[in-house]
């Protein structure tokens, strides 16, 4: 018995998902012995457990996600950031690389700032704290943010992270992508604007097989002209 | 005022127990999280959905579930003697109905603090605008992705003539006997909205709760099919990989630093070739 099979089908809120053998996964719901799809979605089995994967829907945080937020408060100890989804996320002063003193923080990130951070935990009244004392995690300066659905983004980043890898080399752009569907670039105008066309190919469409290859072509189609 | 003939037909051809045409797009407002746009018969809905967002006002917030609020509003233009823009009684009233409908199905509890918006725009009128924005809002939340137990749709059915009929337009809305809008979930049964304006016997009740229990059943279908048709599309590409497996090591990328294979797994190969080859 493998681990998963793919089904690859539109489930939509309240379409039968199975009726019996299998357990209630994620995006599901239980109602007189039968498993029933509670959003819209792809059906998904895995090791007897029924899943759907939400096609929509806004990002919901889950500890450990890489985000780009954007600061949207500022309070003597702490900074709230928006991170694209229901709720804001408070960035506290000891989770922040560098020392702040008790309300200094304007002076190292202000209002719109946008910054790489980590979300640390979240509660059971999904009360998110975000951090970005770990590697790699700051500021990002200049560039700028390409909005996608989070469910794209996986899309985005390919297999081993193929399909990011393409579109970094051939518009030369530094790109960061957050799991929250916000992703962020800088490189000169005309690159970025080649790279923001490709992922918005892949966020809208998903439409064919051999995405990849479409983006490859655009990307080669390009970059061919201007040599 | 004789809206039935001898024949049981009605003013504008149908038969007693049926619908008016309907139509229903799904997606339609690129801006909105969800959005369907809804025609039946010379009705004309627009519904978005916005959330779960951040509650405000602040003190409606619930800390145990998300709160939906809906605004229903009718467009000036919807009606032939220009509607007055802003909210009457009849619109706060109905928009209060539809959020209590809506709140029964949503699995509110996943997203507390925040709150669900839908709005519900009629664009034309002509009778049963209440249940035309309902079933646009289940399609539209449907849209948005939020979990819900199941798509309402809603209808209604009342008495013209002394003879219970089914989906009432505007003529018969304003010279029948009886108007009984009900929304409900088709496959339990339950009911999640009825009112009645007018006079019915038990037995004409009984009547037309089943016709209209019955035309429920088919704008379910007609609803599901909008939804299906928007996602077809994106149905041809496999993206459940994604939810699971953290993809925390290609998040973070940079020119310099090289790639971390940490949770790769192997079904990540379906990424680029949608044919998968798992038995059943």
């Amino acid at each position: 018995m493998n681990n998963e099979s793919f089904t690859r089908e539109l489930v939509l809120p309240g379409d039968v998902l199975d009726a019996g053998t299998m357990k209630p996964g994620e995006g599901t719901y239980v109602d007189d012995g039968k498993i029933f799809a509670a959003m819209l979605g792809i059906k998904s089995v895995k090791s007897n457990f029924v899943n759907v994967i939400p096609l929509g829907g806004r990002y919901i945080p889950a500890p450990g996600d890489m985000i780009i937020g954007k600061v949207m408060d500022i309070g003597p100890s702490n900074w709230l950031i928006d991170i694209f989804s229901p709720y804001p996320a408070p960035l506290h002063v000891n989770e922040v690389p560098w020392r702040v003193e008790f309300g200094d923080t304007a002076r190292y990130l202000g209002v719109g700032d946008t910054l790489l951070a980590k979300v640390l935990m979240v509660d059971e009244t999904k009360r998110v704290q975000v951090t970005m004392k770990e590697q790699g995690l700051r500021k990002l300066q200049g560039g700028q943010i390409v909005e996608i659905a989070h469910s794209k983004v996986p899309r985005v980043i390919g297999k081993n992270g193929s399909m990011i890898q393409m579109i970094k080399t051939y518009t030369n752009c530094r790109i960061f992508i957050g799991q929250n569907g916000r992703i962020w670039m800088d490189g000169n105008m005309e690159d970025m604007d080649h790279a923001v066309q490709a992922i918005k190919m892949i966020d809208e469409g998903a439409q064919t097989l051999k995405l990849t290859e479409r983006v490859k072509e655009f990307l080669e189609s390009v970059y061919r002209k201007e040599e | 005022m004789k809206l039935i003939d001898e024949n049981g037909i009605r003013t504008d051809g149908r038969k007693v127990d049926e619908l008016r045409p309907i139509k229903i797009e799904a997606g339609v407002l690129k801006n909105a999280d969800g959005s369907a746009y809804v025609e039946v018969g010379k009705n004309k809905v627009l519904a978005a959905v916005y959330g779960p967002r951040e509650c405000h006002p602040r003190h409606m917030q619930n800390p145990a579930k998300a709160i939906i609020q809906c605004r229903y509003n009718m467009i000036s233009f919807s009606v032939s003697d220009r509607k007055r823009p802003g909210p009457d009684r009849r619109s706060v009233e109905i928009s209060k109905l539809i959020s209590e409908a809506l709140d029964y199905v949503v699995f509110t509890e996943n997203y507390p603090r925040t709150s669900i918006d839908v709005y519900i725009e009629v664009l034309q009128a002509n009778a049963g605008t209440r249940c035309a924005g309902l079933t646009a809002a289940a399609v539209a939340l449907a849209d948005a992705g939020i979990p819900m137990r199941d798509i309402v749709p809603s209808v209604a059915a009342g008495k013209v003539n002394d003879t219970v009929v089914l989906d009432l337009n505007k003529e018969e809305d304003n010279y029948g006997q009886a108007d009984l809008p009900i929304a409900m979930i088709p496959r339990t049964g339950e009911v999640l909205l009825m009112q009645m304006d007018g006079h019915l016997t038990k037995d004409e009740f009984d009547q037309a709760l089943e016709m209209g229990v019955k035309a429920c059943k088919e704008i379910y279908e007609v609803q599901k099919d909008a939804l299906r048709r928007r996602y077809a599309v994106v149905n041809g590409e496999s993206e459940e990989d994604s939810k699971e497996e953290p993809m925390e090591d290609s998040n973070v990328e940079s020119k310099e630093e090289p790639m971390e294979d940490s949770k790769e797994e192997p079904m990540e190969n379906s990424k680029e070739e949608p044919e998968m080859t798992e038995e059943d």
